[in-house]
């Protein structure tokens, strides 16, 4: 539970300052007070009476982690996640602030849902939740939501994720209306007549298994489509959950061409292949899929040399009676936000990223491209903060997740990187000392 | 007995070759009582199974179903139209409920890929797959193996031509994993949109051409066209179909004299299959059907006789 109390001032001791948006990375202590980073470094520590002196163990220090890609579930799927079991699951994997999709129940195409998203948020006053407001009514493809009122109410973005946008023109009249706010339009890439039913990768596992595949065309044929419009308009087009190698391709190729375009991945599209749909089955189902080998490396590459901006959950909840079904009939998607850092840190751990970057990718990457105060340690700026024990080994998932659901192919698996305390305008939100797995 | 390792039938990749010729000993001497006057067995008395069928199937489940009276055990068939299926009970709530009360071996059917596996590590009771979704169909591969053994007195160094619909077909998928098992060398024929890009390691040789892909084959194996695949276009028309990849004696000319021809069934006939009459010698196509209650029964047998329930080997 989040702290009101007086006790609105921490020290930090002995920890890893690490902000990758200023470069800096020193050992040292921090200093919360009333909701800002109050000194930073060198500073006394008080023996007592001001406040509670947290001993940091040579802890990492960084800017709360900033996901721009998650589903809440409320309103709508309450018995999936809600935003109170939503934001505990945020703030125990390190994340203090989650951008959430509009395909709820009503969808978010309207700002009474937009405010209604953010007055729960703030009264269970865990993560900030900042929404993503409907490209299109109800998320049909036809009419454009009302993008301005959208923003006006708080929503920093727009998107018809879980499906794409459904036509070029439609795109193009977002991207040209949604520039005069400066948010981004997010899609969910895949040209779902090529997706033709399938429910993984297309390929050798998926000829084995007899399941329908699907083909990594899918997504690339609409990143292309989508580059080549945005080329047409000033707008910001930010790709959703790139997981192919070919997509990769194409942003690189766009970035060089200085295309107004972001990107981002998930975890499971560095950390996994098709093949993890043997044992995790619909576990490890969600869309676009798990792809092959070449493609995860190239996830890599793109992250590394910065074609992918960021790193996003797409943190997508079901209740086991929906996932324990026939493949073919269990729905896509699975929850991160308690995963993610750590999968990360398994990238970092195989010499593939260093931790500064892993940060820079999921926290400042994402805040500065989403326009969001986030994402820096500074003196007098807002204490939104993550401590974690890079080192620390845990089991994902055991017992239990924080989130209402548990579907993730990482479940009992080992992973390094404990997230041990999350700050949040100088808030402590949560505390591995006071329970929580 | 030649006893399995495995408590379920649900890959042939389940299956050792030792396994599989031990289920075809099994078998043949369980064929000898289809020609007695009483054709029963008590091997399975006082067990139940179930045949839980989510696909309507005329012949796969006649089969179980002759395979166990003959062995007498207790048959209670189960279809989607009859079951609360249609209520919307969820597929792991039948299945529990079938075990609950007290099946010791349920055959399944489903179009889903995977589902019997699934169901085998959720339930105690024996669990075999009589087909799921375009995953496999391993006792339709066993029991065409069986036929061609019969018909051909070997499987080893045999060349078999797997004709048609590779990609949307579990039989083929059995057939490739058995056939390679039991040192059959496979060609695959069919257009390009009916065959697997990924072929993984599939042992496999493709041919686009029926001629060039039967030439020197000693058995043709056609399998089944889905009508709707024209409609969705894997197939320009069941016409141009039929022209390029239906069996007929005059195509056969490029197999061996001695070429043998499958059929997993039900046939279109005119389409996969054209005057089977025409090559009446050479066709397996009843072979199989007999043999399949022998297969049937050499599976149930080997995985229930033994008085192990499914977990205990699991």
């Amino acid at each position: 539970m989040p702290e009101r109390s007086s006790d609105n001032t921490y020290f930090l001791k002995d920890v890893r300052l690490l902000d990758p948006s200023q470069g800096l990375d020193r050992e040292g202590h921090l200093h919360i007070r009333d909701g800002k980073v109050a000194g930073i470094g060198d500073l006394e520590i008080p023996r007592s009476g001001k406040g509670p002196v947290i001993a940091g163990n040579g802890w990492v220090v960084a800017p709360g982690l900033v996901d721009v890609h998650a589903h809440f579930r409320e309103p709508g799927f309450e018995y999936k996640e809600t935003i109170a079991t939503g934001s505990q699951s945020a703030v125990s994997g390190g994340f203090t602030s989650v951008c959430v999709m509009a395909n709820t129940d009503p969808v978010n195409d309207h700002p009474g849902v937009t405010l209604d998203m953010i007055r729960k948020a703030d009264d269970i006053g865990l993560c900030r939740v900042f929404p993503i407001g409907a490209v299109s009514v109800g998320l049909k493809g036809e009419t454009l939501t009302e993008m301005g009122s959208l923003a006006q109410a708080g929503c920093v973005g727009f998107s018809d994720d879980g499906y794409p946008v459904r036509t070029s023109r439609l795109l193009k009249r977002a991207l040209e209306y949604s520039a005069m706010f400066g948010k981004p339009v997010i899609d969910h890439c895949e040209d779902r007549d090529l997706s033709d039913g399938g429910v993984m990768n297309e390929g050798w596992v998926a000829t084995e298994l007899g399941l329908r595949g699907i083909p990594n065309a899918s997504e690339e044929v609409i990143v292309s489509r989508d580059l080549e419009v945005l080329k047409t308009t000033n707008g910001h087009l930010h790709i959703a959950h790139l997981s192919t190698a070919g997509a990769v391709r194409l942003v690189r190729e766009a970035k060089r061409r200085h295309l107004n375009v972001t990107a981002e991945t998930c975890p499971h599209y560095f950390s996994l292949t098709d093949e993890a749909v043997r044992c995790h089955h619909a576990d490890a189902k969600m869309n676009p899929p798990l792809r092959s080998e070449e493609d995860r490396l190239a996830i890599i590459e793109g992250l590394r040399d910065g074609t992918i901006d960021m790193i996003a959950t797409d943190h997508a909840p079901h209740a086991p009676f929906e996932k324990e079904k026939e493949f073919d009939q269990a729905p896509f998607g699975i929850i991160g936000l308690e995963t993610a850092l750590s999968l990360g840190i398994v990238l970092v751990r195989e010499g593939m990223l260093d931790l500064t970057s892993l940060l820079y990718l999921m926290s400042v990457r994402p805040a500065r491209a989403f326009g969001l105060p986030r994402g820096e340690i500074r003196e007098g700026g807002r204490a939104d903060l993550v401590l974690f024990d890079p080192d620390g080994m845990w089991e994902a998932g055991i017992p239990s997740f924080l989130s209402r659901s548990r579907n993730s192919p990482f479940r009992g698996r080992k992973l390094p990187g404990r997230v041990m305390m999350t700050f949040v305008d100088g808030r402590k939100v949560f505390d591995r000392r006071e329970g929580g797995s | 007995m030649d006893a399995l390792r495995t408590p379920h039938l649900l890959t042939v990749s389940d299956l050792t070759p030792g396994e599989m010729e031990g289920i075809f000993r099994t078998a043949d001497s369980f064929l000898d009582l289809s020609s007695r006057t009483v054709k029963k067995v008590p091997s399975l008395r006082g067990k139940t199974v179930v045949n839980l069928f989510y696909e309507p199937s005329t012949r796969t489940r006649t089969s179980f179903e002759i395979a166990a009276k003959r062995l007498s055990a207790d048959v209670i068939n189960i279809t989607t139209s009859q079951s609360s299926v249609v209520k919307g009970e969820s597929l792991l709530d039948t299945v529990r409920t079938i075990e609950a009360l007290g099946a010791d071996g349920v055959v399944i059917r489903h179009p889903a890929s995977g589902v019997p596996e699934w169901i085998s590590r959720r339930v105690g009771c024996h669990v075999i797959n009589a087909g799921d979704g375009l995953h496999e169909h391993p006792t339709q591969a066993l029991l065409d193996l069986f036929t061609i053994q019969k018909r051909k007195g070997r499987l080893k160094g045999l060349r078999v031509a797997i004709v048609g619909d590779i990609l949307h077909s579990r039989v083929a998928r059995s057939n490739i994993r058995a056939m390679s098992l039991m040192g059959i060398s496979v060609r695959l024929v069919g257009p390009p949109t009916l065959i697997p890009k990924d072929r993984g390691d599939w042992n496999a040789e493709v041919f686009h051409d029926l001629r060039e892909g039967i030439s020197d084959c000693d058995v043709v194996m056609a399998l089944r066209l889905q009508l709707e695949r024209a409609t969705a276009n894997y197939i320009p028309s069941l016409k141009e179909y039929a022209k390029f990849y239906g069996i007929s004696p005059s195509v056969l000319q490029s197999a061996r004299p001695d070429v043998l021809v499958l059929h997993p069934g039900p046939i279109n006939r005119g389409i996969e299959i054209q005057d089977e009459e025409g090559f009446r010698e050479h066709s397996g196509i009843l072979d199989q059907v007999h043999f399949g209650v022998g297969i049937r029964m050499a599976v149930l047998y080997l995985l229930m006789a033994g008085g192990n329930k499914g977990e205990g080997n699991a």
